[in-house]
């Protein structure tokens, strides 16, 4: 039974003027800007737009500042936003091979043609706090450059190719299935899973992909190459019936090499996975790739060993953090006539067990 | 008004895209020529796709925001614009250079707009392209044992 409650609206109204009020902090503190989200707090907004699935970092430095910093929560407001805009179309597949990379690195091969270029990591950092950055107004000399003539940098796994040594990605020009759009189907398939793994939560997806590394559906990956960078962005103008780019998407993604040892109809070579995520966002697109290449064990015809990276269903109906929140955090909001049936349920069993009780002694 | 080659168009639509909507405002100051609007500035989202493995079956990344317009000048010229982000004057302002572009002042609007935004998106992506250079890892072999 449902039974409508009304009431409460004073009690909303005062929590959400004391919640603009938490927000806001101290008010002798300078208030931050969004411009300051954007700038500052990048891999922040990185990870809400790659997970609100938009790519718009003054709209998700907005959300991270709305929601207090909570991620989750400015993911949230991203999603809902989304839903509103219109779908002008769909762009043709970014071409990470034309990239201009910042940040480029192989695991696989040291002398990789094109060089291995660090970029702003954190890696070799010593992970000690600077307090330098505590004290305002840091000075810090600008950044090293090397005056150079662009050079292709071609994809690593293109030399693994010319040999035959690692699997052929079979080209496509398909229109993909949207999970946004038409409700997601099982069983998947890779383009719908990796469209999910995208926009999955971080954290879950890192989880994933640490246990198949701990032996839980074992994927022997190296990063054959991680390449961060902005790419073009081109769409076809239906009033000009050509296309054009529309604009710019940073986006990092990752490559990895995984052994195979071949099967009735494929001799032992290696294969892929692959993560692509909006921004600067390296531990997402490793861990993505890794559990990429953890659901393709049917396609490959390797063991199903039951291990929960194997495990389509499990990975893709638990990634999504929206959705996640969503049905946790609703059995905090009022159950009371739920929780009343449960209590004469309990009440009457108790009635009956005790009555038994005092019958037998 | 002249039919441009469409490769020429999509360059110079691409290069208004992509400019920082400030120095297309900088560089085309109102007022602004006198137009029609045939599709005021709207704000939508593109389905941005990719490729499994860079080079296999697409497949969608998520959406990014994007402005269109369309609109005619006084002399007739069409122009259209797709510019990335919410900035309603960017998409008109790209619009109206794509109009400019095809008309009796394409010479005029090519050397005060477009060739000061390429220039900047030259130095933009050198800069950058330079800055990723001095991060290149020199490796050299360290002397082993077994080589002595």
């Amino acid at each position: 039974m449902y039974v409508a409650v009304k009431g409460g609206e004073r009690a909303i109204d005062n929590a959400h003027g004391w919640l603009a009020e938490e927000r806001r902090g101290d008010p002798g503190v300078a208030e931050l800007s969004v411009a300051q989200i954007r700038e500052q707090l990048r891999l922040a907004v990185n990870r809400v737009m790659a997970e609100g699935s938009l790519y718009d970092p003054g709209l998700a430095a907005l959300a991270i500042k709305q929601a207090r910093g909570d991620l989750i929560e400015a993911v949230f407001l991203i999603r809902a936003y989304r839903t509103t805009l219109p779908r002008l179309g769909g762009s043709a597949p970014i071409d990470t091979a034309a990239m201009a990379p910042i940040r480029r690195i192989s695991a696989t091969f040291k002398d990789a043609p094109g060089g291995q270029v660090l970029g702003p990591t954190f890696d070799y950092t010593h992970r000690l706090l600077d307090f330098k950055l505590a004290a305002e107004g840091g000075d810090f000399p600008p950044a090293a450059a090397l005056p150079s003539a662009p050079a292709p940098v071609p994809h690593i796994t293109e030399f693994l190719n010319r040999d035959g040594m690692i699997e052929v990605e079979p080209a496509s020009d398909a229109t993909p299935p949207d999970l946004t759009r038409e409700p997601m189907d099982l069983p998947t398939t890779r383009p719908l899973r990796l469209q999910a793994l995208t926009r999955g939560d971080e954290g879950f997806v890192l989880s994933m992909a640490y246990s198949t590394q701990r032996g839980y559906g074992r994927t022997h990956a190296f990063v054959g190459e991680l390449r961060i960078g902005t790419v073009a962005v081109e769409c076809d103008i239906p009033e000009l019936g050509f296309a054009i780019c529309i604009g710019e998407v940073e986006v990092t993604e990752c490559e990895t090499v995984n052994q195979f040892k071949g099967s009735k109809t494929e001799p032992p070579q290696f294969t892929r996975g692959y993560g692509l995520t909006f921004g600067q966002n390296e531990r997402k697109a490793i861990a993505m790739s890794l559990v990429d290449r953890a659901l393709r064990w049917q396609e490959l015809g390797e063991d199903f060993i039951g291990a929960p990276a194997q495990d389509e269903e499990f990975v893709l109906m638990h990634s999504d953090n929206v959705q996640a929140t969503g049905f946790l955090e609703h059995i905090k909001l009022p159950h009371y006539v739920d929780f009343q049936s449960e209590m004469e349920l309990i009440r009457r069993l108790r009635g009956k067990a005790l009555t038994q009780k005092e019958a037998a002694e | 008004m002249t039919t441009p080659d469409p490769s020429q168009r999509q360059e110079w639509m691409g290069l208004l895209a992509r400019a920082p909507a400030g120095r297309l405002a900088a560089l085309m100051p109102s007022p602004l020529p006198p137009h029609d609007v045939l599709r005021a500035p709207e704000v939508g989202a593109v389905m941005v796709r990719g490729r499994t493995g860079a080079t296999g079956a697409p497949f969608n990344l998520g959406e990014m925001t994007v402005t269109r317009c369309s609109l005619r000048l006084a002399d007739g010229s069409v122009g259209h614009a797709w510019v990335q982000g919410r900035d309603k004057d960017h998409a008109r302002r790209a619009a109206i250079a794509d109009a400019l572009l095809q008309g009796p002042l394409a010479a005029q609007t090519r050397a005060n707009l477009l060739d000061p935004l390429a220039a900047e998106e030259t130095t933009r992506r050198a800069t950058r392209a330079a800055k990723a250079a001095a991060t290149k890892v020199e490796f050299f072999t360290l002397v082993r044992g077994e080589d002595q």
